[in-house]
């Protein structure tokens, strides 16, 4: 079948696509857009988190299909151009990367928690936001210090 | 396989009419794992997401009509006041980014024993609001888990929306597992007192073949509470109301833990469940 989706702002079209596939693998494999990770496919890592109508969500659960004529914004998305979003900024800054595996799906995350904070969110309220984001090299503090460094910066401009 | 996508009600119960062994998808935050790890593929999806009615909710005589389309998130968010239980047991389930997308109404539909929302359906009487072609039929929740991952849908039937009485006194939920987030229940429980027919509700999950009640419990506690004086409950009462909750589960062997850890753990929950809804109760 074919699926219509805007990404990233751009009206996208996927043909071929078979019914049962994830939207992360549309992203991935047929749109060009590899910055979404495909690991646990059953939505327990949060790799994959890309926004969908605004909302985050795991992308390797919802179905292609699903995605018709909405919007799609993955982390590819955040930056203009060269030019980092500051959650982005904040993630290099802080040394919040390791493998960097988790860290596409962390920073939509992270972008999400920020953008319907205002000020900077407790410890609790953070650790909470990314409960469904798995780090396998163990870089939670430094993540965490991203997190509260990008929102002080947003509670300051 | 089929990708349906009716977009609006009346025309997603005609396509269920015809296609009947079509799965329905809502959040996808089940079905979805099933197809990517190639657990079973449907011979249809049927998208539900398209069908805006879906997301509303609505109050009317003390009872809320929660639409299958509405998101754990959004239930926490808009509902948690008047549903403090069901809304306790969405907070536990997955993460932000699955509250974001599964439903009370898909958890229904997959009937998992081990679903968060079951028992605190189940301790407020809810009710399931099932439809087709043929009409609409109000499922009450006791009838509605039938066996494991199994309900009581005819298979041309589809979820509308779930009912539930506005909490009419305090309400609790308690689970267990590894870690707070992504954890699916070695088991839970779930308390509500409704003060205004001197009644107690239980719900018991993943300790039985289906999520259940605690019915000797129920009657049990409810004679046993002193609702007008509001007097602390006696010990004896908290600990056989806890060995009643026990009795009433049927748990096994399993991954996620022992038969006998299950029934140690929904006596202790029982127990303390109690004891908060109790404190509650007495501060009001």
């Amino acid at each position: 079948m074919r699926v219509n989706v805007t990404v990233n702002g751009e009206a996208m079209t996927a043909d071929d696509v078979w019914e049962g596939e994830s939207l992360l693998y549309a992203l991935r494999e047929r749109l060009g857009l590899p910055g979404a990770k495909n690991a646990c496919e059953q939505g327990e890592c949060g790799s994959c988190t890309v926004y969908l109508d605004g909302v985050p969500v795991c992308a390797c659960l919802v179905a292609v299909g699903q995605a018709e004529g909405r919007s799609v914004i993955t982390v590819e998305g955040l930056a203009d151009g060269d030019n980092l979003d500051q959650v982005q900024r904040a993630f290099v800054e802080c040394g919040a990367v390791q493998c960097g595996f988790c860290t596409p799906g962390l920073i939509v995350q992270a972008h999400s928690l920020i953008a319907s904070s205002s000020g900077v969110p407790e410890d609790a309220e953070i650790r909470e936001a990314l409960a469904g984001n798995l780090c396998r090299c163990t870089g939670y503090e430094k993540i965490l210090d991203a997190v509260r460094l990008a929102a002080a910066r947003k509670a300051a401009s | 396989m089929d990708f349906l996508r009716p977009t609006t009600w009346a025309e997603a119960l005609a396509v269920k009419a015809e296609r009947p062994e079509a799965t329905p998808i809502q959040g996808g935050t089940d079905v979805m794992v099933e197809i990517n790890l190639d657990k079973g593929r449907p011979a249809a999806l049927l998208d539900l997401n398209p069908i805006a009615e879906l997301r509303d909710w609505t109050s009317e005589d003390g009872w809320l009509r929660i639409g299958a389309g509405v998101s754990y998130t959004r239930l926490i968010d808009e509902l948690g006041g008047w549903l403090p239980g069901l809304s306790q047991a969405s907070r536990t389930v997955g993460s932000p980014q699955i509250r974001n997308r599964g439903t009370v109404a898909g958890n229904l539909g997959a009937a998992s024993p081990a679903g968060d929302s079951h028992p605190p359906l189940l301790a407020s009487d809810a009710i399931v609001e099932a439809e087709s072609v043929r009409g609409v039929r109000m499922i009450r929740i006791g009838d509605f888990y039938t066996g494991v991952k199994r309900n009581a849908l005819e298979p041309d039937e589809l979820i509308r929306a779930v009912r539930v009485p506005y909490a009419g006194g305090p309400q609790y939920f308690s689970k267990i597992g590894t870690r707070n987030a992504m954890v699916i229940a070695v088991c839970s429980f779930a308390i509500a007192l409704h003060p205004g027919r001197r009644a107690v509700g239980t719900g018991i999950g993943s300790a039985a073949p289906t999520p259940r009640r605690a019915p000797e419990a129920e009657e049990f506690l409810a004679g046993e509470l002193d609702w007008a004086g509001r007097s602390p409950v006696p010990p004896e009462t908290v600990r056989r109301f806890g060995e009643l909750v026990a009795q009433a589960a049927s748990p096994i062997d399993d991954v996620r833990g022992t038969r006998d850890y299950r029934v140690h753990a929904l006596a202790v929950m029982a127990r303390r469940t109690l004891g908060w809804a109790w404190t509650e109760y007495r501060g009001t």
